[in-house]
């Protein structure tokens, strides 16, 4: 599917904010990810079309960023960091009985569709080793048992982590009145006034 | 899968911090010590991360002190504070920010908050625990130098850090801090909250400009080597780590001869570093720069309190996993950037990692550099192809397969990625970062795969050899021969 007309109007609001369209890119393709849990085609070449970008360059684009995915995952994507400091406190342990309990190799989703489980790299909570993520929220120091008990959470829905694709549940909105106002490069030749006029006190 | 991993199975739990002297239960990871807070002084608020609290605890008056002073007032006064760059090469704030052109306007202030070097994790905490900090911080760089548009570009994995910005970005704005007129006067700026999609690269100051332009995030060609002469939109463009603009807010408000009242004389101020890996009481701490050194920091009662019980050091990596790694010899260098330069490694990123005699120093090395390999961006060839080839021959040594020429191999293969005696910094003088950087690629990321090859073969080579079983295979010409006869 497309975009839906709530994310239209978001999505014209994200690109208001960048000097060109295009910069707006990443921003509206985790939009359509949140909107759809992976990118359809259909989802790419509309965001294309808003931040002038043929269907090629969009896709190109996004496979070079690891989190934007072009086939379904499960609803809860687990990553299992398996990088340095958690390589030293059993993270690959822990991905391998995350593995088994799910049963699923690494990388692959579960029969329900409820999770699948990958090997990520360091994500910045190395002195919680072991640490995985789902869906981008954090859990540290993740013991066998502690992992069993959070698949039961998830499973019963008692987390609140919403489902692959919603990253930041609180979006940057700012009002039309407190924008100092968004130019693109060529129109945004002069010094700001404020760095003008103490040059000019300077020289006077 | 299965095969013995680099701590010989489940570690044993670590100890129970949560009723600790100073573990905080809203950041995990950071510990409040004793010594000077410049950066982290919010940390022990539970709301550290609201406007409220930031304006209670003396947010904004680091703004306000600027606002005071004429823009060029506020730049020299950062410059003689030599404010150090956080991201990793540590180069002076305010000697960057004078590389813009005069007059070539629009500028742009690029805010690089993609970490994700190994080990690394202090801009998270500054972003999630104290993001107004950030802001202001934005904003004195911006009024110091005639920015009206800032881009705070965050690592797409880090959810919270989003929602946190996000959030304290429109708490700023409906104040009046940041958009038209801030503070009643004609100072005005944009900050806008970009992020990532998960690529390491991205940290690179060039690719996260592309990244920014809505393009594959991969380094551009240098020279130019600084986007303050070619940037965003081909404009002047500053990108500052995190870390760093978060100490100017308390440089404004204290002035640059209270902030070079602590840390040494070269490296003025305070500094976080993640310190994990085998410890009793693993963390984020800020300490002193320059005057602490590893021995302190590891083994002090007010830092990491030592090695787990039972164990002694084997090797740390003293700045994330791009730096050569250290051993118990160096313990007694400070936290400085030249000193450790001159050792031959570098302080990075802030992020140290310790391994204890428990870990395979093969296993570990293969680790940082299938880090490397996946992450690489395919531009350069030496590191496209280098980076995997090392990987590679780590993984047939680990499974058994190796063979004896191999451990040349790889350093042959690391000379190749970054030519001459390595590290290049320990050998050209007193620069942590050698510049131009000796290397075949544009980037740093290829070398940065070839440190931790280098320096566990220097120092463990017996551990290599002890795992090759194989013989090299008969040269071709020896087989040919062979069969003729």
């Amino acid at each position: 599917m497309t975009l839906s007309p709530a994310n239209e109007a978001l999505a014209a609001e994200i690109i208001s904010w960048f000097p060109r369209p295009r910069s707006a890119l990443i921003p509206l393709l985790h939009l359509a990810q949140e909107q759809d849990g992976y990118l359809t085609d259909d989802a790419m070449r509309r965001v294309g079309e808003l931040v002038g970008a043929t269907p090629a360059e969009v896709k190109g684009t996004a496979g070079f960023y690891e989190m934007f995915r072009f086939e379904p995952v499960g609803t809860y994507l687990v990553n299992v960091c398996t990088n340095i400091s958690c390589l030293l406190w059993g993270g690959e342990e822990l991905l391998e009985h995350a593995c088994e309990s799910l049963e699923v190799e690494v990388g692959g989703t579960t029969d329900d569709g409820m999770f699948t489980v990958e090997e990520a790299e360091c994500i910045a909570a190395c002195t919680e080793a072991p640490c995985l993520q789902v869906n981008y929220r954090y859990r540290g120091r993740v013991t066998p048992a502690d992992f069993d008990g959070l698949v039961e959470d998830l499973r019963a829905g008692r987390t609140g982590i919403a489902g692959h694709g919603v990253l930041a549940q609180v979006r940057q909105s700012v009002p039309a009145e407190r924008l100092a106002g968004v130019f693109p490069p060529e129109q945004a030749r002069e010094a700001p006034v404020w760095l003008a006029r103490n040059e000019a006190e300077a020289v006077g | 899968m299965g095969t013995p991993s680099a701590t010989g199975g489940h570690p044993a739990p670590l100890p129970d911090r949560s009723a600790g002297a100073g573990y905080i239960q809203h950041a995990p990871g950071y510990v409040h010590n004793d010594g000077p807070k410049l950066i982290t002084g919010r940390f022990v608020h539970e709301d550290s991360f609201t406007l409220e609290r930031s304006v209670a605890t003396g947010g904004y008056e680091g703004l306000r002190a600027a606002l005071e002073m004429t823009p060029a007032a506020v730049h020299d006064e950062v410059r003689s504070a030599t404010l150090l760059g956080r991201g990793g090469a540590g180069f002076p704030a305010g000697v960057k920010w004078g590389f813009l052109p005069p007059g070539k306007h629009p500028y742009y202030l690029v805010v690089n908050g993609d970490e994700s070097e190994p080990g690394t994790y202090k801009d998270r905490l500054l972003m999630e625990r104290d993001p107004h900090q950030l802001i202001e911080g934005c904003l004195i760089a911006c009024y110091a130098l005639g920015l009206q548009q800032c881009f705070l570009y965050v690592r797409g994995e880090m959810a919270v850090a989003q929602e946190r910005i996000a959030a304290a970005l429109n708490e700023a704005y409906e104040a009046g801090y940041v958009g038209r007129g801030i503070c009643g006067t004609d100072f005005s700026v944009d900050i806008v909250m970009a992020w990532g999609a998960g690529a390491y690269i991205v940290g690179e100051e060039t690719a996260l400009i592309e990244s920014l332009e809505g393009r594959r995030g991969m380094p551009r060609l240098k020279p130019p080597y600084f986007p303050a002469a070619v940037g965003l939109y081909g404009q002047p463009t500053i990108v500052n780590n995190v870390e760093t603009l978060s100490n100017l807010p308390w440089l404004m408000v204290n002035g640059a001869d209270a902030y070079k009242g602590h840390g040494s004389e070269s490296s003025p101020g305070t500094r976080m570093f993640a310190v994990s890996g085998h410890l009793r009481r693993p963390g984020v701490y800020e300490v002193e720069h320059g005057v602490t050194t590893f021995r302190e920091l590891i083994y002090g009662d007010n830092f990491c309190q030592g090695i787990r019980d039972g164990h002694e050091l084997k090797m740390f990596i003293p700045g994330g996993g791009s730096a050569p790694w250290f051993f118990p010899e160096h313990l007694d260098l400070p936290l400085e950037a030249r000193p450790v330069g001159a050792a031959g490694s570098m302080l990075g990123s802030g992020a140290i990692v310790i391994m204890d005699d428990t870990t395979d120093a093969v296993k570990a090395a293969w680790r940082v550099v299938k880090f490397f390999a996946r992450e690489s961006c395919g531009k350069c060839t030496p590191c496209r192809e280098g980076t995997t080839w090392l990987e590679q021959i780590l993984r047939r040594i680990l499974d058994g397969e190796g063979r004896p020429s191999d451990i040349d191999l790889l350093l042959d293969i690391g000379d190749n990625i970054s030519p001459g005696p390595y590290p290049a910094a320990a050998h050209n003088g007193q620069e942590a970062v050698p510049f131009p950087p000796r290397q075949t690629t544009i980037c740093p990321l290829g070398p940065s795969a070839v440190a931790p090859v280098v320096s566990t073969i220097r120092r463990f080579r017996h551990e290599y050899e002890s795992k090759i079983t194989r013989r090299d295979p008969i040269p071709i010409e020896v087989a040919v021969a062979g069969a003729g006869r």
